[in-house]
């Protein structure tokens, strides 16, 4: 039965595919951009099919490589969480390719073959990061979507490669620091492996060791997944990388680093064993307070819209860790469907600034006007649609996670988190209505002047529009059905929930 | 407390390793000095998984006939040492991309300094 195969299936297409296309690309250029859709869309396939899989049989899959058994061998696992962040990434990831066909030719033009191939691997990184059971083939993972994220970043503006160096040097720290941490694991329990290691650290946990390592775990990761304090290399690389590096590396990067806390934090510690040694969710949970309101506060001050993005994506971040510190079923709930409504939302948003930046040559919002309005009909329409739902307005995605969370602090009578929630929700509303004013709105100054100039339609090509209305309407129905969606992640509950 | 120090020397080690690295990443102003800074701290780090293996009067893990393998405590552990085969993999692509982003920096701006970088950008 190939179902038992499908944790296996999804790293491995991506890397034939990262084989696939040097090697067919160096004979037929033009094709590289099919053959990474292909790439994505098979693994986007192979995880529907997994997760439908999952959904009727409920079983986890637990993936031996080499038929070795754990805990000697390396295994995968393909449980409900990881099934669910694995089908984001991979339909993320198609649609933001797929919308990279004319970016590819103007932002990086003759490095197709590069990016590609590059891209391919940056997936594999971030599918083996879900779905590694193994702690130490999570750092490998780790370093493989890394790596291709600083090459990606790289390609960009004239500073990319000097931001891209910051995140390299940051990000390795981060890295070796993760590292450091499953070592001291490592030496008072003897295994490498998640679910094994969670059986042996409640005889281990009064050594001062493990809490080294969680602590050490919890910076490294952070800085992936740019929690507060260590969010320094984040809002330059999203900037000065080209429009497609940060509609893939921005909705997806930071949210399986994210996943990746969650897994340390409820999975392998679970919350009653490191709570009675120090109140790690507490204090998670006031940095990611602080990272809210300062990424919010950030967002407003920038006047350039992918720097904008970039400052919201440390606020947003912000809510997903949240939900991880409230440590109860409404927190759970609320991150997990944030993690999917952020990613829709930061791509769609992503992909919008870039389609302004191929038609206007800039995405500065002080140049905004109304005549984008005519200009850009469809593509303002979903733009619009991902603020408001940033803003977190119902019926669509973006409420639902944050009244989950907002329910979450409620359970746990944390009034100081309740009300993060609800300023941030106005912050958000500023920086983006500020915009939305601009395009929607005639400018009171120069409103005599517009009327003599007519504006022609021109909006985006297919292959830009097609991901930007598919991801709107996914946040539309995402909202609606929301009820469905919730059902499924009830199943994905850590064990003591 | 002098047993403490002596006691884990090892440790000690890899603790003035990691700092002589975070030194030269935060407070050099030359970007392959700091990549150098990074490169020492991904040696403390290997050389810490490196010590942690070793046992006192044991030796290299493959069987041989004078010794038993039911009696573990005669072969170090060879599972970290493995595992930094790989980090040390991993440490190479690491420095192989930050010198491929300092080469093009070095196109791009003429000057490899950070503070003259940073002025050059504003």
């Amino acid at each position: 039965m190939i179902g038992s195969e499908i944790p296996a299936l999804i790293p491995v297409t991506y890397i034939l595919f990262a084989i696939l296309i040097p090697v067919i690309g160096l004979w037929k250029r033009e094709i590289t951009w099919h053959l990474s859709l292909l790439g994505t869309g098979t693994a986007t396939f192979f995880s529907a099919w997994g997760f439908m899989h999952l959904i009727q049989t409920g079983e986890t899959i637990r993936y031996f490589f080499g038929g070795w058994a754990p805990p000697i061998g390396i295994e995968f696992v393909y449980d409900g969480l990881a099934a669910f962040i694995v089908l984001v990434i991979n339909a993320i990831a198609f649609l933001v390719l797929i919308h990279s066909k004319e970016i590819s030719k103007v932002e990086f033009p003759g490095k197709k073959l590069a990016y590609y191939t590059v891209s391919m691997l940056l997936m594999l990184g971030f599918n083996g990061m879900v779905l590694t059971g193994d702690l130490f083939n999570l750092y490998v993972f780790l370093e493989i979507s890394s790596l291709s994220s600083y090459a990606l970043i790289a390609i960009g503006e004239k500073r990319a490669p000097y931001a891209a160096f910051r995140y390299l040097i940051i990000g390795t720290v981060g890295g070796s620091l993760y590292l450091l941490g499953v070592g001291f694991l490592y030496t008072v329990t003897g295994t490498l492996n998640i679910i094994d290691m969670h059986v042996m650290l409640p005889q281990v946990i009064g050594h001062s060791s493990v809490i080294a390592a969680l602590i050490l775990m919890i910076i490294g990761v952070g800085v992936k997944a740019a929690l507060f304090p260590l969010h320094g290399w984040l809002p330059d690389s999203y900037t000065f990388a080209s429009s497609t590096s940060s509609a893939l590396i921005a909705p997806i990067g930071t949210k399986v680093a994210a996943y990746i806390l969650f897994r340390v934090v409820l999975f392998l510690f679970g919350v009653e064993l490191i709570d009675h040694q120090l109140p790690v969710t507490t204090i998670i949970g006031i940095f990611a307070g602080i990272g809210i309101l300062y990424g919010s506060i950030m967002a407003i001050a920038q006047s350039e819209m992918k720097k904008m993005l970039a400052y919201s994506s440390v606020s947003q971040i912000g809510y997903i860790i949240m939900g991880l510190s409230l440590a109860n079923p409404f927190g759970f709930i609320g991150a997990v469907l944030h993690i999917l409504n952020h990613a829709m939302m930061k791509a769609l948003l992503f992909l919008v600034s870039g389609s302004i930046r191929l038609k206007e040559g800039h995405s500065l919002i002080t140049k905004f006007d109304n005549s984008y309005r005519k200009k850009y009909p469809w593509t303002m329409a979903a733009f619009t649609t991902a603020a408001i739902s940033m803003v977190g307005l119902p019926p669509l995605a973006g409420f639902f996670s944050k009244w989950y969370l907002a329910l979450g602090t409620i359970d746990n009578s944390n009034w100081l988190l309740l009300a993060v929630i609800l300023i941030s929700s106005l912050l958000n509303a500023v920086y983006f209505f500020r915009i939305l004013e601009k395009i929607y709105l005639n400018n009171p100054d120069t409103e005599s002047t517009e009327e003599t100039e007519v504006v022609e339609r021109d909006e985006v090509g297919f292959t830009m529009m097609f991901p930007m209305a598919v991801m709107a309407i996914g946040l539309l129905l995402v909202g609606i059905f929301n009820a469905y969606i919730v059902n499924v992640i009830f199943n994905m509950f850590p064990a003591g929930f | 407390m002098l047993d403490f120090f002596m006691g884990h020397y090892a440790y000690w080690f890899t603790i003035i390793l990691l700092a002589i690295g975070l030194y030269g990443m935060l407070l050099k102003k030359n970007l392959v000095k700091k990549t150098i800074g990074l490169s020492i701290f991904q040696a403390g780090v290997i050389l810490f998984f490196v010590s942690v293996a070793m046992k006192e009067g044991a030796t290299v893990p493959v069987k041989t006939y004078e010794l038993p393998v039911t009696e573990v405590s005669n072969y170090m552990n060879a599972l970290p040492h493995t595992l930094m085969l790989t980090a040390i993999v991993v440490g190479v692509a690491t420095l192989g991309v930050a010198f491929a982003l300092i080469i093009n920096i070095y196109n791009r701006y003429g000057t490899l300094n950070e503070e003259e970088l940073l002025d050059k950008i504003q």
